[in-house]
């Protein structure tokens, strides 16, 4: 099967690229689109350090064939700051020192903001859902869950 | 069938660096034409924090702000010597050889500064913001990014230092065994807090508490990170990691995460972590190493608690389900 164009809305802005059939979503944010934040742990859908929101909803970018979900919406680490200034999920994550090879942080902080989303007053337990698909090998997970935690009263009004 | 519950608590000495021929790490310093120090190394920062430690040595002997500091851990072919960030050495090792090249580098960066303000270098102190002014005459002043363009552009000098730590080669006492392998020793303990499932045979970490003496603690937060992040790691080695508890073969191993068992974000205990200061003669700023001690602990303190559960002594880890099942079993008398 020959290549074709696909269109997706990434971070807000309509990005065209040309993709071989069943290149995942992870390969063409990473190659064609220079976006090198969700990274390539396992390319298996076991670790989830790939991340990204497709419409909204955190998937793995490494299990989604790109072509199948032409004209979607996708958002990725890239597009949570605004004007440069860190969200409340990356900031909450830097001054509360949940990172520290950075290699599973992208996948978090995009898992938690699926989360804060969809359930803005989350308990520490929802917390330990969201974030149960995507692999630590550093912090031994309290300071991320702490981190989400603060991020979600952050944000509170 | 019952919740058994235990507590049990290991120890450990760990020592800093290892020493088989001369154990050196060094450091060059260079001021850039704008007052950027770059410390270039051959140390790698893995995620273990080198390079934020390595630029408070820096900072701190310097006498300039961290903003000052840019660590360029680049290339082992073209880098100054390093032995590798293993046997918790980087900070010690790295930090000490950074301290030494910082030293000649603030001789030279005062002297050129004497030059500029036309004043003697022994009366120059740094005021930690990126000035060097005239003790008890602070409107005296110049500040580093003038004075490296000075340097470069008018004085005709290289603001630079250079560093090294040599840990000697000490060979045993042939009779006695007796030898000096490392720089200093970290000190540690944990207690762990189990329940034992005795029908199912797992054992949940209800509590973990772990005191750390590691000489002066550069950076705190850090710290903490290395011991939570390594009791983690140390429970995950008691109860889950393993390549090998699979059968009847090899090929039956855990070929990736799926498989490869290790807790997640729902097994994590309750911590309560404690730091003890004492600092080391021969440590940067004291410090001893905290790096790879933080998972050493935490094991033996699990089978001890397990023990103390159940009365199931295991000695192959992971303690898994099987392995305590099989313990009880033999332990009521039940033979396969
Ligand atoms: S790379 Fe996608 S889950 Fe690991
Ligand atoms: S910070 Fe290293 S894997 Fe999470």
């Amino acid at each position: 099967m020959a290549s074709q164009v696909v269109n997706l809305r990434v971070n807000e802005r309509s990005r065209e690229f040309l993709a071989a059939p069943g290149t995942s979503l992870l390969s063409s944010l990473r190659d064609a689109l220079g976006l090198m934040a969700a990274k390539r742990g396992c390319a298996q859908g076991s670790c989830g350090t790939c991340t990204v929101l497709l419409d909204g909803r955190p998937v793995m970018s490494c299990l989604v064939a790109v072509e199948t979900v032409d004209g979607a919406s996708v958002r990725t680490l890239e597009g949570v700051a605004r004007d440069g200034e860190l969200d409340e999920v990356q900031a909450a994550f830097l001054e509360g020192f949940a990172t520290q090879c950075g290699f599973c942080t992208a996948g978090m902080i995009m898992s938690a903001e699926a989360l804060l989303d969809r359930n803005p007053d989350p308990t520490r337990e929802d917390v330990v859902e969201a974030i149960s698909g995507n692999v630590c090998r550093c912090t031994g997970y309290g300071p991320i869950v702490d981190a989400i935690l603060d991020a979600a009263a952050r944000r509170r009004p | 069938m019952a919740k058994l519950r235990g507590r049990g608590y290991a120890s450990v000495n760990y020592p800093t660096g290892m020493n088989l021929g001369g154990d050196p790490s060094q450091a060059l310093i260079h001021a850039t034409t704008t007052g950027t120090f770059v410390v270039s190394l051959s140390s790698v920062d893995l995620g273990q924090g080198l390079k934020t430690v390595v630029a408070q040595c820096a900072a701190e002997t310097l006498g300039l702000p961290m903003e000052n500091i840019l660590v360029d851990t680049a290339d082992t072919d073209t880098g100054p010597h390093c032995m590798g960030t293993f046997a918790s050495r980087g900070t010690h090792r790295v930090g000490n050889a950074v301290i030494m090249a910082a030293a000649e580098a603030r001789e030279v960066m005062l002297a050129v500064a004497a030059e500029e303000l036309e004043v003697d270098a022994g009366d120059l102190e740094t005021d930690g913001t990126g000035y060097i002014q005239v003790k008890g005459a602070e409107e005296k002043r110049v500040h580093i990014t003038d004075l490296a363009l000075a340097a470069h552009f008018t004085h005709g000098r290289t603001i630079s230092g250079r560093g090294i730590f040599l840990k000697e080669k000490n060979d045993p006492v042939p009779e006695t065994g007796e030898m000096d392998p490392d720089s200093c020793q970290a000190h540690a303990c944990t207690v762990a807090v189990v329940e034992v499932d005795d029908e199912t045979g797992v054992v949940e970490v209800l509590e973990m508490h772990n005191a750390y003496e590691i000489g002066r603690a550069l950076n705190p937060a850090m710290v903490a990170q290395q011991v939570e992040g390594g009791a983690w790691m140390g429970m995950s080695h008691a109860l889950f990691e393993s390549t090998e508890p699979y059968y009847p073969t090899r090929d039956h191993g855990p070929g990736d995460f799926n498989e490869y068992l290790m807790p997640g974000p729902a097994d994590i205990p309750m911590y309560h972590n404690a730091i003890l200061e004492r600092p080391a003669g021969n440590g940067p700023f004291g410090a001893k190493g905290i790096g790879e001690m933080t998972a050493n602990a935490p094991i033996p303190a699990i089978a001890n608690a397990i023990f103390d559960a159940c009365g199931v002594r295991l000695d192959t880890m992971p303690f898994t389900p099987e392995r305590v099942l099989r313990g009880l079993d033999e332990l009521r008398g039940n033979h396969h």
